[in-house]
């Protein structure tokens, strides 16, 4: 079982390293969906099976695919490709990264602070997950339900192409 | 059953936080900078996950649910606002969106 979550842990951080270095959109998204995979086996060697299953099906399988939508709607092709091999060049990137670096390493500095200590993985449930939120987490969960409602409402108004739609009067002005 | 320890699942997490902040300070394409922000949210929900079984209770799976429909509900309106200003400005480099500067 730990031996599952040391390889796809491995398999998560060097898919994300590709995610980000790639040119291309389109084969971002597809190391994205290798590191989302990876990501729900490590959901399961936690004893988490509910979160690995929502995270093949929501992320992998929604979200995804609503990236990939959007870059064959936008046509990005080797043009792109090229704009982006133009804007990565290593003066770009290196500053942000050897500072983001510094900040890993003090956070893994704090991590290893306290002592270590094992902990004991015990699946969690479907059931107690289901209990947990319809009890004491109801309120959030309407909440959620409200911000998934106003995110349709948004995306459906930002994303609608407006057509100028002018009364016959105004017309003859223009 | 196998152990793991608490401190390798914090750090993978935060490994993947931090690769997704330097996707967001590095790139110049508007769709990467989304993608880059989904990984930082999943690294999130790992270290949540990571929490709620280290106590064996169920409230961190919860809370992955709750960043789970926040990430939808964020990238359906980021999305829609990729196609709108590809639609009107014919470009997706942030630094030539600055309409709003003055």
């Amino acid at each position: 079982m730990s031996l599952l979550f040391y390889i796809s842990s491995i398999v998560a951080i060097l898919a994300t390293i590709m995610v980000i270095t790639r040119h291309q959109p389109i084969h971002a998204l597809l190391y994205l969906v290798v590191s989302f995979m990876a990501i729900s086996m490590i959901f399961l060697s936690l004893g988490a099976p509910f979160s690995a299953v929502l995270e093949v099906i929501v992320y992998a399988g929604a979200i995804i695919v609503l990236f990939i939508f959007v870059v064959m709607m936008l046509n990005l092709d080797k043009e792109t490709a090229l704009q982006e091999k133009k804007w990565l060049q290593p003066k770009v990137w290196i500053g942000p990264s050897i500072l983001a670096l510094v900040l890993l390493i003090e956070m893994i500095l704090l991590l290893l602070e306290p002592p270590s200590e094992k902990m004991l993985v015990t699946v969690v449930t479907p059931r107690q997950v289901a209990l947990s939120l319809y009890g004491e987490y109801i309120i959030a969960v309407e909440l959620g339900g409200f911000l998934l409602m106003t995110g349709i409402v948004g995306a459906a108004h930002i994303g609608k192409h407006t057509k100028r739609n002018l009364h016959r009067f105004l017309q003859n002005n223009h | 059953m196998s152990s793991i320890h608490a401190h390798t699942v914090l750090i993978v997490a935060s490994i993947l936080f931090v690769l997704g902040l330097v996707g967001v300070l590095t790139r110049k394409n508007v769709i990467f900078i989304l993608l880059s922000i989904e990984i930082m949210l999943n690294a999130a929900g790992l270290a949540f996950i990571a929490a709620g079984a280290k106590w064996q209770q169920p409230d961190g799976q919860v809370m992955f649910l709750f960043i789970l429909s926040m990430a939808a509900a964020e990238v359906s309106v980021g999305l829609a606002l990729v196609l709108q200003i590809h639609h009107q400005h014919k470009t997706l480099d942030v630094e030539q969106l600055k309409e709003l500067k003055d």
